[in-house]
């Protein structure tokens, strides 16, 4: 694990195993996400690592395990066991996250996603989703919608700080002149960019990506990563995300995490992955270490 | 465009066109009921009707396919209609105008049919159909059993001033509120399930409400109904010939009219206090995660949107216009019972919401024009009599025209009469949604 993973964990990943019936698609997985950390998941396809998303944001509930999550400064152990058997979903910025439904997970975690078929609300405008994406700050300045029905002030000054929170998004992901046409039309790059500029405008302290490099060319699988790198820096969120490009894996994470049949098989900086013999078995089934390292390069 | 066909594949095609046709014919035209002078039915046959309808068709399917120049087959229309504000200012202004000119144009008496059967009749479907549109259009939950709260509003106000001497004014919202619950009471159990089966369930609990209205006697006085439901007053001034009535207070000749009028108004300002709300409340948040649901309820749930709240919400706010709604029509009627609450009713509110184009507001009130006022106005073609004979009641054909035009505007316009949708906010320039890329919802 990278020290920053070990020092300052920003999520906790402990014993994590998910069945679907007979298949253990998760095993037992154990690894911190590191904070301002870019962690990468890989593994080979069917590895788990969608499932292990899932859990984490709450889409699956988990056989076993703890995900703990501290929003701030560093968990410690008693805390984390004082609230395990409190039986409460959070206590002082600390979150269960296994306990927890997606949608608290999203609003109260501060865990976003994208997803690895992208679901942008595709009748509804750039701007639109942008917006909707703040929605629980809106509800709360609009008095859960009665207020506003009524055109209270602060609702309306409300909705003009998420206007420019999502203007700031559009002009860093390069559509502000597409803010206006629907998510539908864009073109597949902007969609994907757009789906994460979506799950920023909801403030996460933990962005997760699900293949956000899919599907994109060469120029702008180098976008991509720029946009990533000041999302950590400017924004302070730390990022896990799931990529098979290795070109984007290896150029910005911090720590790569290996997934294979819903083991953990290899945990550690981009350099000691990529010289792993277990990893470079996973990926090619073969003990042909040259060819693995090529492709791992 | 296609070259004319050779004749003997054109004859092929419209023989084939003519069996369909007289095999259609053969249920609708060739057996008939007739009473003979013994008062007993006999069963008549019409052969030739058949074979002149089977005729008919093979002819003009031939003539079609040998002459008409087909063009390349048009994509369904979707962007469609687009109806400026400017046009639905004066649509309002023309609503208000509307009983006015009728009164001047035709009198008292004359008008009398025009201001309800049509003013009245097409603006209850009008708010129906908006506040089902919150529903179906905005939050994309298939709900087939929307008459239910329409049915809970028109009792809420039969059985409360029958039994307690309340007004209409306070029952109004009284039956809003009560609709409302019975819209979140439906809206709980059945949040985890999506589309079809969701449409299953709603139209059981319509069922349900009609069942428990219809055998619980105790309660609703069953199929009898309730009767003698106090009529609308002027916020108090009743609308009779006495000399606190209405027309005496101000001075005016008693007139069967006033409170038709009074009706009118009352109805248009329901009506566009629902369509206001609804509007305002898509540019709220409520609103946005209504069509963010209908887009991606996954989504929603990751950015943090509590799903289960949402529909409830809208489920809610749906039901509550209808309980105004069934409000105001007991209090028009003046008696309530089972029958005006069916499956019928639901289903017609629900077409209205589609053939509109889903979501749009324009389009629910243009087909609800459409389809109540073409209803009505069918039973003023009575110069057909004069075609079929005496006994031909055109009214009788409304489903076969309802369906006719389903299936047209299935050909024609896939999404609706209005199918663009209006951005709830836009950056630089509001440009409307295509139809094509807004999602119909999936429960």
């Amino acid at each position: 694990m990278t020290a920053r993973a070990l020092s300052a964990p920003l999520l906790s990943i402990e014993h994590l195993t998910m069945r679907f019936g007979g298949l253990t698609a998760v095993n037992d997985v154990s690894f911190n996400v590191g904070r301002g950390d870019i962690t990468a998941l890989i593994g080979p396809n069917g590895a788990g690592k969608t499932t292990l998303f899932n859990c984490i944001t709450g889409f699956y509930k988990p056989a076993q395990g703890r995900l703990a999550l501290a929003r701030e400064g560093v968990a410690h152990a008693q805390d984390v066991e004082a609230l395990t058997r409190s039986g409460r979903r959070h206590s002082d910025g600390l979150y269960l996250l296994e306990r927890m439904p997606d949608f608290e997970i999203a609003r109260d975690a501060h865990v976003a996603r994208t997803f690895q078929n992208i679901r942008l609300f595709s009748g509804m405008t750039v701007l639109e989703n942008l917006i909707v994406a703040q929605h629980n700050n809106l509800m709360r300045a609009s008095g859960l919608s009665l207020l506003g029905l009524i055109g209270w002030p602060r609702f309306r000054d409300a909705e003009n700080a998420a206007i420019e929170k999502a203007c700031f998004w559009l002009d860093k992901i390069g559509i502000t002149n597409r803010a206006d046409d629907p998510a539908g039309a864009l073109p597949y790059g902007a969609q994907r960019r757009l789906e994460i500029a979506r799950a920023m405008c909801t403030d996460p302290v933990l962005l997760c990506l699900d293949e956000p490099a899919a599907g994109l060319n060469p120029r702008e699988s180098a976008e991509l990563n720029d946009l990533l790198l000041s999302i950590r820096t400017e924004q302070g969120t730390s990022i896990l995300l799931i990529e098979h490009d290795m070109s984007v894996v290896m150029k910005i994470s911090d720590h790569v995490v290996v997934l294979d049949y819903g083991k953990l098989i290899a945990d550690g900086t981009p350099e000691e992955i990529r010289n792993d013999p277990r990893v470079i078995a996973a990926y090619l089934g073969v003990e042909d270490t040259e060819e693995a390292a090529q492709v791992l390069a | 465009m296609s070259p004319a066909l050779p004749i003997t594949r054109a004859l092929r095609e419209a023989g084939l066109a003519g069996l369909v046709a007289a095999g259609l014919a053969f249920p609708i035209l060739v057996l008939g009921t007739e009473m003979n002078q013994s008062n007993r039915l006999v069963l008549e046959q019409r052969w030739s009707w058949m074979a002149i309808a089977a005729g008919l068709v093979f002819v003009g399917r031939f003539l079609v396919l040998m002459f008409a120049r087909t063009p390349k087959r048009a994509a369904p229309q979707i962007g469609g209609l687009v109806l400026s504000p400017v046009l639905s200012r004066i649509g309002v202004i023309a609503l208000f105008l509307f009983p006015l000119v009728m009164l001047f144009w035709l009198g008292p008496q004359g008008s009398l049919k025009w201001i309800n059967n049509y003013g009245v009749q097409i603006l209850i479907y009008v708010m129906l159909g908006w506040g089902l549109n919150i529903v179906v259009g905005l939050a994309g939950l298939l709900d087939l059993g929307y008459v239910a709260f329409y049915a809970v509003g028109a009792y809420t106000y039969a059985l409360l001033s029958t039994h307690f001497g309340l007004s209409f004014w306070i029952c109004l919202p009284l039956a809003g509120l009560m609709a409302a619950s019975w819209g979140a009471m439906l809206g709980f159990p059945v949040l985890r399930l999506r589309g079809d089966y969701l449409a299953i369930v709603t139209l059981a609990f319509g069922e349900i409400v009609s069942a428990v209205l219809t055998n619980w006697t105790d309660f609703s006085n069953g199929k009898a109904g309730i009767m003698s439901i106090p009529r609308i007053t002027f916020f108090g001034l009743p609308f009779t010939a006495s000399e606190n009535g209405f027309a005496a207070t101000f001075g005016l000749e008693f007139q069967a009219i006033h409170r038709t009028m009074f009706l009118f108004y009352l109805i248009l300002a329901l009506a566009l206090i629902t369509h206001v709300v609804t509007l305002r409340l898509r540019a709220l948040p409520v609103g946005r995660a209504w069509e963010a649901l209908r887009e991606d309820e996954i989504a929603c749930r990751s950015l943090g949107i509590n799903t289960v709240n949402t529909k409830l919400t809208a489920f809610a706010l749906g039901a509550m216009f209808a309980g105004f709604a069934g409000s105001f029509f007991a209090v028009r009627q003046g008696f309530v019972n089972p029958d005006s609450f069916t499956f019928m009713e639901s289903a017609t509110i629900l077409a209205i919401v589609v053939l509109g184009g889903m979501g749009s507001q324009m389009g629910v009130a243009l087909a609800a024009v459409v389809m109540v006022g073409g209803t009505e106005l069918l039973r003023e073609l009575t110069f057909l009599k004069e075609v079929f004979g005496s006994s031909f009641d055109p009214s009788l054909y409304r489903m076969l025209l309802f369906g006719l035009a389903m299936v047209v505007m299935m050909i024609w316009r896939p999404r609706g009469l209005i199918s663009s949708r209006e951005p709830s906010v836009f950056l630089a320039q509001k440009k409307n949604v295509s139809g094509t890329h807004v999602q119909e919802g999936h429960g």
